[in-house]
């Protein structure tokens, strides 16, 4: 009798669907973002003297923008690649540093302005930057995560590729590998750049 | 708070104006001191806006979170996120368009009830099609075993009571 | 060395296992008697060995031996001795080694309380089980050895997860694994019964003890993991549809429709496939929450670290196992003859909606877990489906399941007229509808929701009485499962007053507090009275006292806490709780507030009726433990066939 077969076929399309789940990283979440412009933004950047930065001027180039922070261990991790890959100059990255002053920074029962917020992240990004090197370009300070809200930021790191229209391309989520770098991100840019250019 | 004296025109006097002064300053300081240990301030400046951030907030997921919803979690990019929509709130948005402002972010994930859209119709419309198919199809097993059941020859009135009385004696379910 | 000993007594387990599955399965189909009768002692062979192994991990854990890489893991020199003990099953590989203890465990208690059992079916019940054995075991071996050693092994350990060091894990997992490994022996005299192809009412009759006192186990261990969520996690929550909490849910639920139909073929011999059915699928349920928790395959607060290879390991067993036994149910089920005629209205046409329903319910709750991942499989995308879902869909879907109760209890066998047993019924109709409309309209924030609650409730509740009261006018001893059925579903009754009011009626409060600060919750007022330092054995903490008064008369001082454990970076939230019959007051410590006066978060909670959860929880045990008393199971006395 054909129905009494019908557990045995149901529990088969589960297995199936519960095989493939077994290589989707559920954690992992696709940015809506992708093909769609760069939000606006603009933020103060490590110079003091310098104009604040955004996505406006880099306009006409493909470009990365990488989030980033001290307090981040991964980011430590994919920075020597970073470094590497801005001295070979294949293409600007400019670098977001995301909520760098936390609360264990700030002494108890004291309120710290945003100047002051704004001094504190420049003092301990310049020195990380210092230490382990400077891939960026220029480097925007996010000290209250709302440029990051809008990126649909979640973690540290994350880095987006965008082209030279301001419109996102790619997003990685997590450390950036030199696997990564060669079979994604450097074939989109070279697509990019044939197509823009 | 205190109250201000107001002195009837008669009664006007420098001196008793001044000690009545006084008086009424003695007392508001007293009292002041006395309501920094009293009632507890809610921590969020508008129980208002609170209670739609509560409400919206239950529907929404912790992004960073092991399966929390916004509400609940206390990692500090929910902290950020309720920020925003305690500004989204006060800014006049429903939260239809506050959903609306997440999800163009984050994606689809961001919700913790899932919406209502043709990807998700087998998801809200399955478990009752489910049930309906299941009633229905009991009841025709039920119908179809009866027929198939066709006693050697029907009991009688008689003996379909006693099978019944056997068969219902005892309490053991 | 002695660690070395505890592996090879697992490796030995799994040869003995082996045989055992083997054995007396092959000496059942040649009718070899000598062979069937391997199968009692192989199961005591295979217990002994597999509780040798894991008295050495214990061993290891209690004399702080670093060396072998789980206790490193789980471990730590200052942790109290009863969490040591506990240690060994905090993570993945030594919980899996008190899952297969269990297994052996219970083969073996089916190897020594079946002297009423035919030999054969005895012989293929212990080999089932001795391949599922087969199956962990080389699960174990190859992937999640806990006797793996590390080498140089450090002066401590890394400790166990503060959230676990608590008197709730000492109980909840040994419970919810009783209940999990409990209804392998359901599935395995299900496939008992399919093999022998003879699947008539003595198979229903001698599965019921077994799929009970599992069931009993499995409401433990569900309820003690409700109850230790709400006093650990600190915002005072008791359920959430987290896919690990859904994996032990729906085999209850599995469980509980089995549990049903297997009196309707015990009694009349009817539904035999569709009992056999839901054995299997209990089981399999088991080995879906086992695999869902332990491949990473979906996200969850009490998901164990992943290894994709696990995860291919345990789907590969699951698949084995279910897709072997869903055959041989395709293959033998057709031939399962009728049993008893059956009216359309009659109390087993009303255990068999009680089936349809349960497993609809199950299956919504197995779509919301697993949805999103069908979604990212197909590639449509990435969604996620919390508890919203879960409450819209599941909530509607039990109260006919909970409904169904009364007519349930008063129908008769084999048939009944309608009108008549509606009839019965006018009076618990009555007090529901009463009950109802009383609490909707006269309660302070009374909804129809909390109304239909209560209906619910006193509809159950006054339905049982009418039963209890109308059996006690007839003569005769009453059966300890007559008992049994009413305080279970008198348990389920108290759990709805429960949500009902907690849902419906809790209360919260989020303040900023200095000492000497009040804040006012129902009729109670909490006032913070000092906060200091304290320390514990392996953690600094941040006490704050706060008296707890009603009516001007201070009737308790509640201690919550934030503790720093020495060995994490994360703080942890012990809430301080007033527990009552009727309510709990429940206080959370938050951080201390930066600028200004001294000041701290605080959050207090007024949860009405909570502690029925629980209490209604107990009452379902004590019925099960009562079904289980009933003579029929009893040693002495006759078996009967119905």
């Amino acid at each position: 009798m054909k129905k009494f077969l019908i557990p045995f076929g149901l529990f088969m399309v589960l297995i199936a669907f519960l095989a493939i789940g077994l290589n989707r990283d559920p954690k992992e979440i696709p940015s809506p973002l992708v093909g769609r412009v760069a939000p606006a933004f603009e933020l103060a950047t490590l110079d003091p003297a310098a104009p604040p930065f955004s996505p406006q001027r880099m306009r006409g180039q493909v470009w990365m923008l990488n989030v980033w922070a001290t307090w981040c261990v991964a980011c430590r991790q994919e920075h020597p690649l970073l470094v590497a890959f801005s001295r070979a100059n294949q293409l600007p990255i400019v670098g977001l540093n995301y909520k760098e002053v936390q609360v264990q920074d700030r002494p108890q029962g004291v309120a710290v302005d945003a100047e002051g917020q704004l001094a504190l992240a420049r003092q301990k990004g310049g020195t990380w930057l210092q230490r382990y090197g400077n891939p960026y370009v220029a480097t925007a300070f996010d000290l209250d995560g709302r440029v990051g809200i809008n990126y649909g930021v979640y973690g540290v790191p994350e880095t987006y590729l965008i082209d030279q229209a301001g419109v996102i391309r790619y997003k990685q989520i997590g450390v950036l590998t030199p696997e990564i770098l060669q079979d994604r991100i450097l074939p989109l840019v070279k697509q990019l750049t044939a197509a823009g250019g | 708070m205190h109250r201000r004296l107001t002195l009837p025109q008669g009664l006007f006097h420098p001196q008793l104006h001044r000690l009545l002064l006084g008086i009424s300053l003695a007392a508001a300081l007293l009292t002041s001191t006395l309501s920094t240990a009293g009632e507890a301030q809610p921590m969020a400046k508008d129980p208002q806006v609170e209670q739609r951030l509560n409400h919206i907030s239950e529907e929404l997921r912790c992004l960073v979170c092991q399966n929390e919803s916004l509400a609940s979690s206390r990692a500090e990019l929910a902290n950020d996120l309720r920020e925003e929509v305690r500004k989204l709130i006060v800014d006049g948005m429903d939260d239809a368009t506050i959903k609306t402002y997440l999800v163009d972010r984050y994606g689809d994930f961001v919700l913790y009830r899932p919406t209502v859209k043709p990807l998700t119709w087998v998801l809200w419309f399955g478990p009752f099609l489910a049930l309906v198919l299941g009633i229905a199809g009991m009841m025709l097993y039920l119908r179809a075993r009866r027929a198939a059941q066709v006693p050697a020859a029907p009991l009688t009135d008689t003996q379909r009571q006693k099978v019944n009385a056997i068969l219902n004696a005892g309490d053991a379910p | 060395m002695i660690v070395e000993l505890g592996h090879f007594a697992l490796i030995l387990a799994t040869c003995v296992a082996f045989i055992q599955g083997t054995l007396p399965l092959a000496g059942t189909l040649r009718d070899n008697v000598r062979w069937q009768n391997a199968a009692r002692p192989a199961a005591l062979l295979q217990f002994t060995l597999i509780a040798f192994a894991y008295g050495i991990l214990t061993y290891a854990a209690v004399t702080n031996d670093f060396s072998v890489r789980y206790i490193a893991a789980q471990s730590n020199l200052l942790l109290p001795l009863p969490y040591k003990v506990a240690s060994v099953w905090g993570g993945h590989e030594g919980s899996l080694l008190l899952w297969v203890l269990m297994l052996s465990g219970w083969t073996l208690a089916v190897a020594l309380f079946s002297e009423r059992l035919p030999l054969a079916m005895v012989a293929r019940v212990i080999s089932v089980l001795g391949l599922i054995a087969v199956g962990f075991l080389l699960f174990i071996l190859f992937t999640s050895s806990p006797f793996e050693r590390l080498l140089p092994a450090p002066a401590d350990g890394r400790d166990l997860n503060p959230l676990l060091q608590d008197p709730g894990l000492v109980i909840h997992p040994p419970m919810l694994y009783m209940g999990y490994v409990g209804f392998s022996v359901a599935f395995a005299f299900a496939v008992a019964a399919l093999l022998s192809g003879r699947m008539d009412a003595a198979w229903a009759r001698w599965s019921r003890p077994w799929t009970v006192v599992a069931w009993v186990f499995m409401t433990t261990g569900i309820a003690l993991g409700s109850w230790w969520a709400y006093y650990e996690l600190g915002w005072g929550g008791w359920w959430f549809w987290d896919p690990v909490e859904n994996a032990s849910l729906m085999p209850w639920l599995f469980g509980t429709a089995l549990i049903h139909a297997l009196m309707v073929t015990d009694k009349r011999g009817g539904f035999k496939a569709w009992s056999v059915l839901l054995a299997i699928g209990a089981f399999s349920l088991c080995l879906l929450g086992t695999f869902l928790v332990r491949s990473g395959v979906l996200t969850s607060v009490h998901a164990f670290a992943n290894d994709p290879e696990r995860g291919i390991f345990i789907l590969i067993l699951l698949a084995l196992v279910v897709g072997i036994s869903l055959m041989l149910f395709a293959w033998r089920a057709p031939k399962a003859t009728l049993g008893g005629d059956i009216g359309l209205v009659s109390r087993e046409s009303l255990l068999l909606t009680n089936s349809v329903l349960l497993v609809v319910a199950t299956a919504a709750v197995l779509l919301g877990t697993i949805y999103p991942l069908i979604i990212d499989a197909l590639n449509l995308g990435k969604l996620s489906v919390g508890a919203p879902y879960f409450n819209a869909v599941f909530v509607p879907l039990m109260v006919p399941v909970i409904f169904l109760m009364v007519p349930g209890g008063i129908a008769h066998w084999r048939e009944n007229r309608l009108r008549a047993l509606a009839n019965d019924m006018r009076v618990p109709a009555i007090a529901a509808i009463a009950t109802g409309a009383a609490v909707w309209l006269f309660t302070d924030r009374g909804t129809w929701l909390s109304g239909m609650g209560s209906a619910l409730a006193a509809w159950v509740v006054v339905g049982l009485c009418v039963q209890i009261i109308t059996r006690l006018q007839k003569p005769g001893r009453i059966a300890p499962s007559f008992w049994g059925m009413h305080l279970a579903h008198l348990g389920i009754a108290v759990i709805v007053i429960g949500i009902t009011f907690v849902k419906g009626y809790e209360e919260e409060r989020d303040v900023r507090m200095s000492i000497g600060d009040t804040v006012s919750l129902s009729n109670y007022r909490f006032q913070l009275t000092d906060v200091a330092i304290a320390d514990g054995p392996n953690y600094k903490a941040l006490r704050a006292s706060v008296e707890v008064s009603k009516d001007g008369r201070v009737i308790e001082v509640l201690e919550p806490e934030k503790r720093k454990y020495f060995s994490s970076a994360m703080p942890m939230t012990e809430a301080a709780i007033d527990y009552g019959w009727f309510r709990d007051l429940y206080v959370a410590l938050g951080d201390p507030i930066q600028g200004g006066a001294p000041q701290w978060s605080m959050r207090v909670y007024y949860k009405p009726f909570v502690s029925w959860l629980w209490g209604g929880a107990v009452l379902m045990v004590l019925g099960g433990l009562f079904s289980i008393s009933d003579r029929r199971y009893r040693k002495g006395s006759a078996p009967q066939i119905a």
